[in-house]
């Protein structure tokens, strides 16, 4: 037999049985009514589960993004103080943060895809069960327990598979979300450890910082020093007569007083 | 012919196209039974592109059982052959 008969065979038996038969057919309507809601609460769920890991995945690639840029601005300043084995330092560590932010990034595009998945399935499943409540009303108004088995057994077939479908797919998006949060867990730890700022993921703090502060410390005092000895007189002495101007201009002003 | 692709929905497919359909379906039924999975994504892929390309979107709101129903896109090897044993991935 084919393989999308199997599937159907299987699928369908599996769906029938997921609906127990109740005494009288119009409490399966009910039940089957319930189950449906309960099933739509459950999609929402794993919807807003996938939007969570999707917002965390996202706020650790803005953290990695952030080291990232940092090395690159420490090399880059590394260089400029002539100090190429810092900068290669600095560029190793950000190459190993780039193939982790790659990782994330990978991660973050198949959640955006079960996000979209998860949230067209709840639209087909919301869709289904309006049909099948108003139809549900419509049996137990209209016909007798009798006449309803059969008019049951049309309506439940349906919703039974769209059910058994949705089910599936939660299933399978609650497997993946569960692998990405453990991940994404091992990547916090790391985060918060330190560890990722260091390409030997030993936590020896961010020494390239420390190393090139220092060298900038005591750059700056040399730029500042060499500034002051620079500074030339005449300015000085063009400031000073702005300063002088105003008394310059009060003697004279109070000359007129010392005559009178 | 009603179909659906599991995580998709359904769709409607012409009787027409039905005989190129399942020799597409037997290449993926092969493919599971070699246990080859580079084959059965390739056969599965080609089947699962070819029913939507030949398909029309069933009416959303309706509750019509489909005729055949196909493994979702992303569906692995394994997956599959969960799905056909007596207590497989399919939730009931």
């Amino acid at each position: 037999m084919s393989l999308w008969k199997r599937m159907t065979l299987i699928f369908r038996s599996k769906a029938n049985t997921a609906l127990d038969r109740a005494e009288d057919p119009r409490e399966t309507l009910d039940y089957s009514y319930q189950r449906q809601l309960d099933l739509l609460s459950k999609v929402r769920r794993g919807v807003a589960d996938v939007a969570t890991s999707r917002k965390r995945v996202e706020l650790q690639v803005n953290q990695l993004q952030q080291q990232s840029d940092k090395l690159q601005t420490q090399a880059e300043k590394a260089l400029s103080v002539d100090r190429e084995d810092l900068a290669r330092e600095a560029l190793t560590r950000k190459s190993a943060l780039t193939q982790q932010i790659e990782d994330l990034r990978a991660q973050h595009a198949q959640l955006q895809g079960e996000e979209e998945k998860l949230t067209l399935a709840q639209q087909r499943l919301q869709a289904k069960v309006e049909s099948f409540r108003s139809r549900k009303e419509t049996i137990k108004a209209t016909y007798t327990a009798a006449e309803a088995q059969t008019r049951i057994g049309e309506a439940m077939s349906g919703i039974g598979e769209e059910m058994g479908d949705v089910g599936l797919a939660i299933q399978r998006a609650e497997d993946k979300t569960a692998n990405m949060q453990a991940r994404a867990g091992a990547i916090d730890e790391l985060i918060s450890s330190g560890a990722l700022d260091d390409a030997s993921s030993i936590n020896r703090g961010d020494d390239i910082s420390r190393e090139l502060d220092a060298m900038s410390s005591h750059s700056d005092v040399e730029a500042e020093l060499a500034r002051l000895k620079g500074a030339k007189k005449p300015e000085a002495l063009e400031g000073g007569s702005d300063i002088l101007e105003p008394s310059a201009e009060k003697e004279t002003a109070e000359r007129p007083e010392e005559r009178s | 012919m009603i179909v659906r692709i599991l995580g998709e929905g359904q769709v409607d497919v012409p009787d027409e196209a039905l005989e190129r359909l399942n020799e597409l379906d037997a290449t993926v039924e092969q493919a599971v039974e070699a246990g080859d999975e580079v084959a059965f994504k390739a056969a599965l892929d080609a089947l699962l592109d070819a029913v939507r390309r030949e398909a029309t979107p069933h009416d959303v709101d309706s509750l019509d059982e489909s005729d055949l129903i196909l493994p979702p896109a992303d569906a692995t090897m394994a997956e599959v052959a969960q799905m056909l044993s007596g207590d497989g991935l399919i939730p009931g």
